[in-house]
């Protein structure tokens, strides 16, 4: 049967199963708009900006490991959306946005509402297409979907120009895609997986290292088994947190910059350093000639071009994550080792680094602390929520504080650092589970960058819960500034700021502020009780700092201790 | 400082809209350097070969041909550079050349040592073709600099593996 372009667009999201699709009508993509109206089937999300669109389609991927679906319109509305795209290709989130395009005719004449969309992603997406032929379209559509969700994965942009969404062609579907040039399914060599193995038997001192690979791959069970067979500690990235549960009591915590004492120090007195899905990143690593030098790096990673990117690689296994620990737990239990004697000295050491506390802070009678209100939401929550946060301390203050239960519950913008992606992203979220408590964890400055999608939360009730830590400041900005720039606070105060409460009410949504430390609990409760969308605004110590902190470009075991 | 070295790297893509735009944003977006590229489609025409001189350590044209590989379009990528990669590479170079009456002899000398052609002649000029390796087109150029060149056009490289070894 002959169908436009548009149709085929809609019948192919339905033959992929997608449900859901965050977007922005506009000129060029009406004729994509008219058939989603006759298929209510796609619940489609209208957004206030398209920048919300894309993270919120992100923060739905993230929930549920699908990809997540943006449409946005030609020119202003593709370029809204280049943040998003670019927040989910730092995070290797798999995504699909379409993108209207001005009429082929017209491509290169500086049309109404024309962007080179295709040219200005090109360095952040996975792949892109320019559609110029409508009986391309599904193929396309089928191809995107694959790239976006295999391999290691990312966005894809799918650009449409108006004349191939309104001409007609028959609608074939393509059943099977694989293409040439591109062969996702790797498969981790036994020899390396052998040599791993031997390595970890051999090691005293082994950290394992786990970054948002794992989580992309549902590696979780495995590497609960692996630490626990091998009794080897673990170490998350903020990508890869919520990997082993908080409380596993051989979780260490996040490295880096500001991660837990601990783990910096197991790191950096490692003798094998097991890398899994994580790739060296500058947070993490700190100066690199100190990195890890007493430790053999093995590296697992679907992505050839992590391994020996920043940090020497000893052992390299290129693979999916989840096939190389099944196959690498599958050996290890056939050997004969004792696992629990020979970690002794070394789990000794871990609990004498622990024993630092490094990140207790000064409680305070009548001011609220930061810190506290994420243990007032573990309190609440016992873990069970999927938590979305802004950039900067906020970000680091919940990556330190929550307790996760398992994967896919933490839900943060780790390589780009995108202030406004989580609360748009929390969206995504509980419009994939309504029934989950969804919170976006901000800061007073960070929420005001994507502030408008309240207005999308109300429209489908979409009951989030937005707890401001309200410093009255850029924070980490002004910790840096504090720390490195002697006290001078250039524009990071920000002097004005809207009543959030107000704000809240004026969408109709709960609007609460708390100032007393005994205050935090139940307005949260309240809150989640509202059934609503809802700000908690919490004004917190205005000059509280992260710490650990390891300073840029320092080893990570110089760290500023509170 | 690890030491540099050229590579010369060839690549097979589909040709498709937009794949050269993506490997030179490769190579910018990355700081990686181009010293020449040169494109042209194979026997097949749903596939192109691409030649690319780069400079680079071992760490950076290990990460350059890894790269190259994670793009979508790229179907096969070889590094020439190294002891089990013999092959042959050869560059051509257009020189038009002021051709008075007093020098044409000489001229047409440099031509003949370097296995040239003439390919084009006007009442004051010559245009010479130059096939060969680099370090031939540079030591012509050289040669007859000093007789006055109006122009040069060089294609850059391609490069091929000896015997049965095939990019394609």
């Amino acid at each position: 049967m002959k169908m436009s372009g548009a149709r085929i667009l809609v019948e192919s999201l339905k033959k992929l199963g997608v449900d859901q699709i965050f977007g922005y009508p506009g000129g060029v993509v009406l004729p994509i708009y008219d058939e989603l109206f006759k298929a209510p089937e796609l619940r489609h999300y209208l957004v206030r900006h398209e920048q919300g669109g894309v993270h919120a389609a992100d923060g739905f991927a993230r929930a549920t490991g699908r990809v997540g679906v943006a449409l946005v319109t030609s020119g202003p509305g593709a370029t809204n959306a280049v943040t998003g795209i670019a927040t989910a290709y730092m995070d290797s989130i798999p995504l699909v946005v379409f993108t209207g395009q001005v009429p082929t005719a017209l491509i290169g004449n500086d049309a109404f509402q024309e962007a080179d969309i295709i040219g200005i992603t090109r360095p952040c997406v996975k792949h892109s297409y320019l559609v110029r032929d409508v009986r391309e379209l599904a193929q396309t559509i089928a191809e995107a979907f694959y790239i976006a969700s295999t391999g290691k994965p990312g966005p894809v942009l799918v650009d449409l120009p108006k004349d191939v969404v309104t001409e007609e062609t028959e609608f074939v579907w393509p059943e099977a895609v694989s293409l040439r040039s591109y062969n996702p399914n790797v498969v981790a060599h036994v020899k390396q997986i052998e040599r791993l193995a031997d390595a970890l038997e051999k090691a005293k001192r082994p950290v394992i290292y786990v970054g948002g690979g794992m989580i992309a791959a549902n590696g979780s069970a495995e590497l609960k088994k692996l630490a626990e067979l091998t009794k080897a500690p673990v170490t998350e990235t903020l990508m890869g947190l919520g990997s082993l549960p908080t409380d596993h009591p051989l979780n260490l915590g996040m490295l880096g910059m500001h991660g837990t004492y601990r783990a910096n120090m197991a790191m950096s007195h490692a003798d094998l350093v097991i890398a899994l899905g994580a790739r060296f990143d500058d947070r993490v690593t700190g100066k690199l000639d100190e990195f890890a030098v007493h430790a053999t790096i093995a590296h697992v990673d679907i992505d050839p071009t992590a391994i020996s990117k920043n940090v020497k690689c000893h052992i390299p296994v290129v693979g999916d994550l989840k096939d190389a620990l099944v196959k690498l737990n599958a050996d290890l239990k056939k050997r004969k080792v004792d696992w629990k004697g020979n970690r002794a000295d070394w789990t000794a050491q871990i609990a004498e680094w622990h024993a630092a506390n490094a990140l207790a802070y000064a409680k305070k009678k009548n001011v609220i602390k930061p810190q506290f209100v994420l243990e007032t939401i573990n309190e609440i929550t016992k873990g069970d929520a999927i938590y979305c946060t802004e950039v900067g301390q906020n970000q680091m203050w919940a990556a330190q504080f929550l307790k996760l239960n398992g994967p896919r519950t933490f839900l943060t913008s780790g390589g780009l650092g995108t202030m406004g992606y989580g609360f748009p992203a929390a969206i995504g979220a509980q419009a994939a589970f309504p029934a989950k408590r969804v919170f976006d964890i901000a800061g007073d400055a960070s929420i005001q960058m994507n502030i408008q999608e309240l207005g999308t939360a109300m429209q489908y009730r979409l009951p989030v819960i937005i707890v401001i830590l309200n410093n009255g400041f850029l924070g980490m900005v002004r910790q840096w500034q504090q720390l490195f720039y002697g006290k001078r606070y250039a524009y990071s105060c920000t002097e004005f700021q809207p009543d959030f409460v107000k704000l809240a009410e004026a969408y109709g949504a709960f609007g609460v502020r708390v100032t007393k430390p005994d205050e935090v609990k139940g307005a949260i409760e309240k809150a989640l009780a509202s059934g609503r969308p809802a700000i908690v605004d919490c004004v917190v110590d205005r000059e509280e700092n992260v710490y650990p902190m390891v300073p840029a470009g320092a080893p990570i075991t110089k760290m500023l201790l509170a | 400082m690890a030491a540099k070295h050229r590579h010369t790297i060839s690549v097979l893509v589909e040709n498709k809209f937009g794949v050269l735009s993506r490997i030179a944003g490769l190579f910018s977006g990355r700081g990686f350097n181009i010293e020449s590229l040169s494109v042209a489609p194979t026997l097949d025409a749903t596939t192109s070969r691409m030649t690319i001189i780069t400079v680079g350590d071992d760490k950076i044209v290990e990460q350059i041909t890894k790269q190259l590989n994670k793009l979508i379009d790229v179907i096969k990528v070889i590094d020439f550079t190294g002891d089990d990669h013999d092959h042959v590479e050869r560059e051509i170079v257009l020189v038009k050349i002021n051709a008075e009456p007093s020098n044409r002899a000489e001229i047409l000398r440099m031509v003949e040592i370097f296995r040239g052609k003439v390919v084009d002649v006007s009442p004051k000029t010559y245009m010479i073709e130059v096939t060969g390796a680099e370090g031939k087109l540079n030591a012509f150029v050289e040669m007859i600099r000093p007789l006055g060149i109006l122009e040069v056009a060089r294609s850059g490289k391609v490069a091929m593996s000896r015997g049965k070894k095939s990019l394609t």
